[in-house]
């Protein structure tokens, strides 16, 4: 049988644009352009050579030994020191550089102790709005070692209510001596050694007189506020923000 | 030109364009053989089995009632990968589930600008009860993302981390459609998808990821399924254990412990 010679050309040429294309699949085209493991090793190598930011707490450790200590025996013992004082990788390479900030304000602490329904319960929470307000949550507890301050449990044992009250308070961080004197005996025989209260307005103006070198207590001028009255005949001194 | 000389000049043409693109293929052959040695080292790590990720693979596990919606997580996340700063682009994000009395389910991304943190739910009497869920990247062992992305651009490590070659990638969004979990999104930078990476760079170098590092409740744990000593492998023997959307059978390798039937 006789191939057409039209038939045999067109053999040729398709054989041509063949070999062609297979020489281009083969050798034109790099191989860096179309084998997918070179592509994955190199995307595993970009991805392996991104800069680590948070240098983790035990790159922290090494110079601050006494916060890590202080941290450590606390409630927060399981935080990690970049979780608020934000990445410090760079800080931890040249401590000079790059100072991590360290946040003071209220905005931040209720991030996590804000009330919230879907936080689980047993989650120490507080509502913002009432919980001392405009106080910095610093000036009460230390972020290293937070603990509620504490009423001595010598007076709480009797007077908790009291206690409660004073620990929202702004008077929360007064001690219960500051006010009142205590003797030895009041714990024996409570109703007869009496503490001692302050009977002067000028023991409030200690803090709140206009003289005072206490700066955070609002002041007034002793002589004129409140006329003859007594501090403590308008103001409940363990709640003095409440509406007595 | 008549048809005989086209003819002709194409036989001729294609020969000669071979012969130029063959030298130019050894040369490119070369060039990309030198490359290949050297991934191979950097990838392989001669150095020790302990570093070959094949000896890897990892997971995360995650405590839903331990989650206390700080948002750490998500700031890490964002500081450690350099992710856009709008709120709606997330490697990890929260999620608050509030279901009523009335079979409601209302969830909500409290990382979206104006909900976190302020919309809080105070005691609704209707509320039956609600919580926060944490989310990321499954890494899944069948990746629905990885199925369909038409350029090949995204793949599983052999130590179980989902990748995407951004170089590779040409942002045709499929891959934000097809996974299920929501986990993907398109940089707006590079017009590339992009998408948690378990920290692999971190991982590799030892650390852990960013989001398990900050978590101030260690609601979240990373580790090593290979590994029985692991802390991830010692979550799954202690808790009961549940992953998302279990029926499309993309086997996620994050795995949650007291996740609530309504978390899709």
């Amino acid at each position: 049988m006789r191939i057409p010679e039209q038939i045999k050309r067109l053999t040729l040429v398709i054989a041509v644009i063949v070999a062609g294309a297979l020489l281009a699949r083969f050798y034109v085209i790099p191989r860096s352009l179309i084998a997918m493991d070179l592509h994955r090793a190199s995307t595993v190598e970009r991805e392996l050579a991104k800069p680590v930011k948070l240098a983790g707490s035990t790159a922290c450790q090494g110079c601050h030994e006494d916060q890590y200590v202080k941290k450590s025996k606390g409630f927060h013992k399981n935080l990690a020191c970049e979780g608020c004082h934000g990445p410090a990788a760079q800080h931890a390479e040249d401590p000079g550089a790059v100072k991590p900030p360290a946040p003071r304000d209220r905005k931040f602490c209720p991030l996590c102790h804000a009330y919230d329904a879907s936080r689980p319960t047993g989650f120490p929470q507080i509502n913002p709005t009432v919980h001392n307000p405009l106080k910095p949550c610093i000036a009460c507890h230390s972020p290293h070692d937070p603990v509620p301050p504490r009423t001595p449990q010598a007076c709480s044992a009797c007077h908790a209510q009291i206690e409660r009250t004073k620990a929202v308070s702004s008077h929360a961080l007064l001690t219960c001596t500051t006010c009142h004197g205590v003797s030895e005996q009041h714990k024996k025989a409570p109703r007869t050694a009496v503490p001692t209260k302050p009977t002067t307005r000028d023991f409030c103006a200690k803090c709140h007189g206009q003289d005072s070198p206490q700066k955070d207590p609002p002041k007034i001028d002793v002589s004129t506020h409140g006329g003859s009255y007594l501090c403590w005949q308008c103001h409940y001194p363990h709640l003095p923000e409440g509406r007595g | 030109m008549n048809k005989r000389e086209f003819l002709k000049g194409l036989v001729l043409f294609f020969p000669a364009g071979g012969v130029l693109g063959a030298l130019a293929g050894e040369v490119g052959a070369k060039e990309s053989g030198g490359k290949e040695v050297g991934a191979k080292e950097a990838g392989g790590k001669p150095d020790g089995k302990a570093d070959d990720p094949a000896n890897h693979y990892y997971g995360m596990g995650i405590e839903v009632d331990k989650c206390i919606g700080c948002s750490r997580c998500v700031e890490a996340c964002k500081a450690e990968n350099d992710v856009p700063r709008e709120p709606f682009f997330f490697r990890t994000w929260i999620e608050r589930y509030v279901i009523k009395k009335d079979g409601d389910v209302n969830v909500e991304c409290i990382n979206v600008k104006g909900k976190g943190g302020k919309e809080t739910v105070q005691d609704d009497p209707d509320v039956l009860r609600t919580f926060f869920v944490p989310k990321l990247c499954n890494h899944c062992v069948n990746p629905p993302c990885v199925q369909v992305c038409p350029v090949g651009a995204t793949f599983a490590t052999k130590d179980g981390v989902v990748l995407i070659d951004s170089k590779r990638c040409v942002g045709c969004r499929y891959c934000i459609q097809a996974c299920p979990y929501g986990a993907r999104y398109l940089d707006p930078r590079t017009k590339t998808a992009d998408k948690c990476s378990f920290c692999y760079h971190r991982v590799r170098r030892g650390l852990l990821p960013a989001c398990v590092e900050v978590c101030p409740t260690q609601a979240r744990i990373f580790g090593d399924l290979r590994s029985k000593a692991s802390r991830l492998v010692r979550f799954a023997r202690m808790n009961k254990i549940h992953v998302l959307k279990p029926s499309l059978n993309t086997e996620p390798k994050v795995y949650y412990a007291q996740l609530d039937g309504e978390v899709r």
